[in-house]
This record gives C-alpha cells, sequence and structure tokens, in this order.
C-alpha cells in the first residue's frame, strides 16, 4: 500500500498539488489512522493533509477520483470459463492468464509492465499509443501472437477453437491497455501539457494570440496580476535601525516613572503605491489593447488606489466600468466608450492632466500602455513634462519593438524623454516582469 | 467519524464528513488545522463547538495588522519589577554592606539578578496560556491573514512543536498539546511555510439538504416548510453572479427575521422587505429585486 500512495503522491505533484517530503510523511501517518478500507474516509483524511488551497482541494479530488477508479476488467459479465484442462504445457503467461480468465494477475502484469516501460513517465498525450505498444510487448504480446499463428496453424478443431479464444480476450486487452495508459496520461500528463502551454502563451506575442487561446491567457493574465499584488500590496515598515525615537520612548517610559525601559527606535513607513494608468485602445494597438484592459483590470481588483484611464482620440475614466462590471463586459464597453478610433495624444494627455491632475503626486507612479503614435496630431511635450515633474515616475510600455520607434507618425523617442523607463513589451511575460520591476523599484522607496 | 458528526451536532454545529475528518486529524495527529473560506461560513464557530465537545476551555487570538509577540505570547510585568526593585532596595542595600569588596557584591547581586526575569514577573497571553493549561485547551487563532508576515512566521515554531523559546527563562513546552485552529479569509495568500504545518480545511457554502440542517440545528422554532423554502431561495440567490453571496449566517439570520415577522411562507413582497438581511451591498439588492418572483417560482 506503501508503494500506492507514494505514486498516488506523484501524480498529485503532476497536477499541480505541491506536496512537499514532510506533508507525504503526514501523508502516511493520516492513511495509518484511516486505514485503507473506507474509501471517503481515506480521501477526506488525505484531502485536509494534502490540498492547502481551495484550487488545490478540486484538483486533489479530480487527481484521487482518476487514480482510484478501477479499469473495467476483461470479459466482464460473461460466464467463467472453463479452459484448465484445455490450456496446454509450455503456455506463455499472459496466454495462460488470458485463457484462465484470471483478472487480478493481468492487472499485476500490467502494472509491472507498465512501470518497466516507464507509463508513468508520460509526458505528452501523443506518447500514449507508442507507450500503449511497449506495455503490451514487455507482457509478452508476441509470443502470445506467435501462440495463435502456431495454433491456427495446427489445424485441430480444438486448437482452433483455443486461438479464436485467445485472439477475442487479446482484443479486449488491447482495449484495456490503452485504457489504462489513457488513465495515466490523464495523472500525470495533462498537467505538465497545461504548463507547457501557459509557457507558450506568456511568450507568445500579444498582437498574434489566437482566439481560442483567450481563455488561457486570460486566466494566466488574472494568475499573475494577483502574485504581483500579495507581493506588493501590503503596507511596510522600515525600522531605521540606530535613531532613537525621542518622543515615543519618553511617552513609553511614563507607566514607570519615567524611567525609559522600551526603547523605541524610529521606523518609517512604506507607503502603498497610487497607480495612474492610460491605456491605449486605438485602432493601431487594438489587439494587444485587450489584454493590456484585460491586466488593467485583474490589477484594478488587486490593488487599492489605482486610476484608469482609456484614450484613443480622448482620455475618459474607466474606473466605474472596471469596478462594477464583469470583466467581458468592462473590455467591451470600455472598447466601445473610445475604443476603435485614430488616436490623439495631445488631446488625451490634455485629458488626463484636468482629470487626475490634482490627485497627481510624488507618490503616484504613471503607466502609460500604447504605441506613441499620434496620426501627425500636435504630441503636446509640454504636457508630458507636467505628468514628469509631478509623478513619480512615468513609465512607457510599447507594444512596438524599439526599431519601428519614431517612424512614420511614431513620437515615441519625443516622449520617451519625458519617462523614467520607456520599455517594448509585447508578451505577457515582459509586461509581468516590467511591472514587477516598477512596484519593486519606482515604489517602495 | 459519525460519532464526531453527532458529537458536533449536539453541540449545535451541523459538520459535513470533511469537517468532522480534518478534525478527527487534528486531535489524532496532533497538528493545527487551517480553516478557509468566504465569510459567515462557520469557521470560528467551529472552533467554539470544537471546545465545546472536547470539553477544554477556548483561547481566543484576534490577529490585527500590528500585533506583536508582546501582544500574543508574554510580557514582562515592568511595573511590578520597578516596584519589587524599590522596594527590595533597602533589603539589598543591607545585604550588601557587609560585603568586603566589590567583587564578593557582585557575585551576591549575579544571585538574585535573574529574580526578575521569572516566572512571576511574566504576564501570560494567549498563546503561552494555551501551551500552560494542564489538559491542553483548543486555541483559536482568528483571522490569521491580517497579521503581518513576521508574526506569521512567529507562530511557526509554536505551531510544529507546541514551544516556545523566552530568552530570559528557556523554552516553555505544552504540557498537553493543544489543538489550534487558524481561520482565514484569504485576504492575503499565506506563507507555504505556515500551511504545510497546517492540515488544511476548506469550508465551502453547504448544499441544500446540509443548509437546512443547519438552519433546523440553530433556529429550532422554525417550520419545515417554510425552512426549505428559504433555504431554496438562498440556494438559487447563489447562482447568481453578485458581489457577495450570502452565506451561512445570513441564511440563519434571515431565518430569525422571518420567524419575528411570524411569516409562514415565502411571497414576493415579504422577501423584498428582508432582502438587506440577505445581501450587503446596495448594487446587489438592485441586482436582484426585479428577478424575486423568478426565483421563487423556480425552487417551487
Amino acid at each position: 500500500m506503501q508503494h500506492t500512495l507514494e505514486s498516488f503522491l506523484r501524480a498529485l505533484r503532476a497536477h499541480d498539488v505541491r506536496v512537499s517530503p514532510a506533508e507525504a510523511i503526514d501523508a502516511h501517518r493520516a492513511a495509518a489512522e484511516t486505514g485503507y478500507a473506507d474509501r471517503d474516509l481515506l480521501r477526506d483524511a488525505l484531502c485536509v493533509t494534502l490540498a492547502k488551497s481551495a484550487e488545490e482541494v478540486d484538483r486533489f479530488d479530480a487527481c484521487f477520483d482518476t487514480f482510484f477508479a478501477r479499469p473495467p476488467s476483461v470479459g466482464a459479465g460473461r460466464p467463467p470459463p472453463q479452459t484448465q484442462g484445455e490450456t496446454p504445457p509450455g503456455t506463455p503467461d499472459l496466454a495462460g492468464q488470458l485463457l484462465a480468465g484470471d483478472e487480478a494477475a493481468l492487472a499485476q502484469a500490467m502494472e509491472a509492465s507498465a512501470a518497466r516501460v516507464g507509463v508513468g513517465d508520460i509526458r505528452l498525450t501523443s506518447q500514449r499509443n507508442l507507450l500503449t505498444r511497449r506495455m503490451l510487448d514487455d507482457m509478452g504480446l508476441r509470443e502470445l501472437e506467435a501462440m495463435i499463428q502456431a495454433l491456427r496453424a495446427a489445424g485441430g478443431p480444438r486448437d482452433a477453437a483455443v486461438a479464436e479464444r485467445l485472439a477475442e480476450r487479446r482484443a479486449v486487452l488491447f482495449v484495456q491497455a490503452a485504457a489504462f495508459v489513457e488513465r495515466q496520461s490523464k495523472l500525470y500528463a495533462s498537467e505538465s501539457a497545461r504548463r507547457m502551454r501557459d509557457a507558450l502563451l506568456a511568450q507568445q506575442k500579444l498582437t498574434a494570440v489566437e482566439p481560442e487561446d483567450f481563455r488561457a491567457m486570460e486566466a494566466l493574465v488574472r494568475r499573475m496580476a494577483k502574485r504581483l499584488a500579495t507581493k506588493y500590496a501590503r503596507k511596510r515598515h522600515r525600522a531605521h535601525k540606530g535613531k532613537l525615537d525621542v518622543r515615543k520612548t519618553i511617552r513609553r517610559s511614563m507607566g514607570h516613572g519615567g524611567i525609559p525601559f522600551e526603547v523605541v527606535w524610529k521606523s518609517e513607513t512604506l507607503h502603498k503605491p497610487k497607480i495612474a494608468v492610460l491605456c491605449d485602445v486605438s485602432r493601431s494597438v487594438a489587439s494587444a489593447a485587450q489584454f493590456l484592459l484585460l491586466f488593467l483590470y485583474s490589477l484594478n481588483e488587486v490593488v487599492e488606489r489605482l486610476d484608469a484611464y482609456a484614450f484613443s482620440d480622448r482620455a475618459v475614466s474607466v474606473n466605474d466600468l472596471l469596478d462594477d462590471e464583469k470583466v467581458d463586459d468592462a473590455i467591451t464597453l470600455v472598447m466601445a466608450r473610445v475604443g476603435f478610433r485614430p488616436t490623439d495624444y495631445g488631446r488625451s494627455l490634455a485629458n488626463f492632466l484636468d482629470a487626475q491632475g490634482p490627485k497627481l503626486d510624488r507618490r503616484t507612479t504613471v503607466i502609460i500602455l500604447g504605441d506613441g503614435r499620434s496620426n501627425f496630431a500636435n504630441p503636446r511635450l509640454d504636457l508630458m513634462r507636467a505628468i514628469n515633474d509631478r509623478a513619480r515616475s512615468v513609465i512607457w510600455l510599447n507594444p512596438e519593438p524599439e526599431t519601428y520607434w519614431n517612424q512614420g507618425d511614431s513620437k515615441m523617442d519625443a516622449y520617451a524623454r519625458f519617462c523614467t523607463v520607456a520599455k517594448t513589451c509585447n508578451t505577457l511575460a515582459q509586461l509581468e516582469r516590467i511591472i514587477e520591476d516598477v512596484l519593486r523599484t519606482y515604489m517602495s522607496q | 467519524m459519525e460519532s464526531i458528526i453527532a458529537g458536533l451536532a449536539g453541540v449545535g454545529y451541523i459538520a459535513s464528513r470533511r469537517i468532522a475528518t480534518a478534525l478527527f486529524m487534528a486531535t489524532h495527529l496532533q497538528k493545527p488545522v487551517l480553516v478557509e473560506g468566504v465569510a459567515g461560513v462557520g469557521k470560528t464557530e467551529l472552533a467554539l463547538c470544537a471546545a465545546a465537545l472536547l470539553g477544554l476551555p477556548l483561547i481566543r487570538l484576534q490577529c490585527y495588522e500590528g500585533l506583536d509577540e508582546s501582544k500574543a505570547l508574554y510580557e514582562w510585568k515592568y511595573g511590578k519589577q520597578l516596584l519589587y526593585t524599590q522596594i527590595l532596595k533597602d533589603h539589598m542595600g543591607a545585604a550588601l554592606t557587609d560585603a568586603p569588596d566589590m567583587a564578593t557584591a557582585m557575585e551576591r547581586l549575579h544571585g538574585t539578578g535573574d529574580l526578575f526575569f521569572s516566572e512571576p514577573f511574566l504576564e501570560p497571553r494567549p498563546l503561552l496560556n494555551a501551551l500552560r493549561e494542564p489538559d491542553g485547551a483548543v486555541l483559536l487563532i482568528d483571522e490569521i491573514d491580517k497579521s503581518d508576515e513576521a508574526f506569521e512566521a512567529f507562530l511557526l515554531e509554536m505551531l510544529s512543536a507546541f514551544q516556545v523559546s523566552i530568552p530570559e527563562i528557556g523554552v516553555i513546552k505544552a504540557t498537553t498539546p493543544p489543538v489550534v485552529f487558524l481561520t482565514s479569509n484569504n485576504v492575503r495568500d499565506l506563507g507555504d511555510a505556515l500551511k504545510r504545518r497546517c492540515l488544511h480545511l476548506h469550508i465551502p457554502l453547504p448544499d441544500q439538504g446540509l443548509e437546512e440542517k443547519i438552519v433546523a440545528a440553530r433556529v429550532p422554532g422554525i417550520e419545515a416548510r417554510l425552512r426549505t423554502e428559504l433555504v431554496r431561495f438562498v440556494q438559487a440567490l447563489r447562482t447568481l453572479d453578485l458581489r457577495k453571496l450570502p452565506s451561512i449566517s445570513e441564511t440563519v439570520d434571515w431565518a430569525r427575521a422571518l420567524i419575528l415577522l411570524h411569516a409562514a411562507a415565502l411571497d414576493v413582497e415579504l422577501v423584498r422587505e428582508t432582502l438587506n438581511v440577505l445581501l450587503k451591498f446596495e448594487a446587489d439588492v438592485a441586482a436582484v429585486e426585479p428577478k424575486i418572483g423568478e426565483l421563487l417560482s423556480h425552487g417551487a
């Protein structure tokens, strides 16, 4: 049973439930407490020891069900075969088991072969056929086929009947082996395939995401935003070592007759960042805008003070939409409000400064997501300078690669002068890295 | 397992099998339980009822931002220390006058110095109290996610070995390890180190049958028909896309409110008037109001 539990833990790890060695020990102890007889009890006991969050509980349940599902048995529902006398001497094991209908032995042989050819190491669903074949070979399929051939060639009616029965059982065995490998692949491969896809998506150009990947991308964006927010949303204190806070020390000493028992050191509070985001949703960046908005939406859910604006020919605040609507509706509504029009950076910056101006101070970071293509309208660099003067830092993320900057109607280089950083950002991985940099470097000092 | 469910029911807590299993594992493996779930689903209540069931005193520590070990674990009684020093001043003077030289005097002082940092001057706080309870206790560390990360790290020693180190005295170990519950609303993600040391119990919103039982246990005066109706309505409400879904405590409150109003059955008017018991946001109330009739008939 210990072996079974170990492979179950391995399956769990493949399902993204993190199981440390200490937890594995706990699982063994828990299983020893409950025993293996009561399946529901075992499931609950393992669940409380191993799954550590609501999502992990779901994954645990799914994995438990697949792992402990009983495969359909060979020749189920048929009368037990009367073949004892018919088995000729020198029959290979596999044929003997098939003829005898010995399901337990067959299942064991299959497990053993699976372990030998490494079915458990399956990573991709495309490996299924190959592994099934290897497993069957290991179980002695060749000998079995040779035997069927020999029996057919012998020609006797009795031999033919045995050959017929063996062929029939062999077909069932194929189905069963395929089901076995399928189950293993579900247990061990599905998660690694998903992780691989996620990694690929994160590197994918935002402008080139296939429609069928939208959902996966959305989930990815949300996870990233959540990760960043938990990392940075807390208010932190940093102690100034060696600087005495005289006022507080004297205040505390009052209770002890003026003797300074408790010495209080000065500390400074690190303020939570204030972020203002300007997001371009015009025609030229329409495909990337969807994801920028998605990121904005997720960030809005987790960062407390976020002022969001979307712009094309003018900028409008979209805080209300991000707060009240569901994600799909919010993105559609934002696009309906200002999307798909030719960009006018000058006017948008003016709108932004009008609305946000009083709130821009040394604690605010302004993030601008856009391509800097202003359709030859006045770029209003003076406004950009004003924003840069007031805010703690200005960060410009451009979906175009740097070689395109300043070509055609792009005013990117001119704008970049007034930015603390201006960078290319056209994959999710880049977006996350940059935002993380921003949060770390430009905010908590 | 059945006996735990029955026992919890005896003290007014209707538990699912998973909850009972968690409680069983907690007492047998001697590990703390981390209880997660949305607000009002009965996390704190579980600890209260477990204490009643096990017949142990409940010691509760409410976490908040800025909670530190002097408030959670122990503090020195500065006032008392000071007072004693003052009182003993003359006495000490007398004891030291006949010392021939400084070295002897120092020697004598050394012998008494540690007196002031010993147990009589220790002001125990909830965690220390829980460890020192001779027959064990139920320790409830409520809303651990509201505390700082530093405090979380500080809890680790306490939770894995059931002991604390006080520099001046040494290690204090629990005679009987307490049963520990930690509750979390997921305000922030807890550290892996803490999660690893705990059993994890996620309490989901209950299904129809379980919730009816809970209402029956908590609001004994309610008629069976009204109970079924109101639970069905709440269940239907949870399928909607609301900002804050009503949880068990809201259902129970609503059931109590309906009893006060002497309601025998639900109708649209009644639901509309009492909806603010169930829904805590203006936007949610506005979203549900036009759908009340539909929700009621959908359930019936």
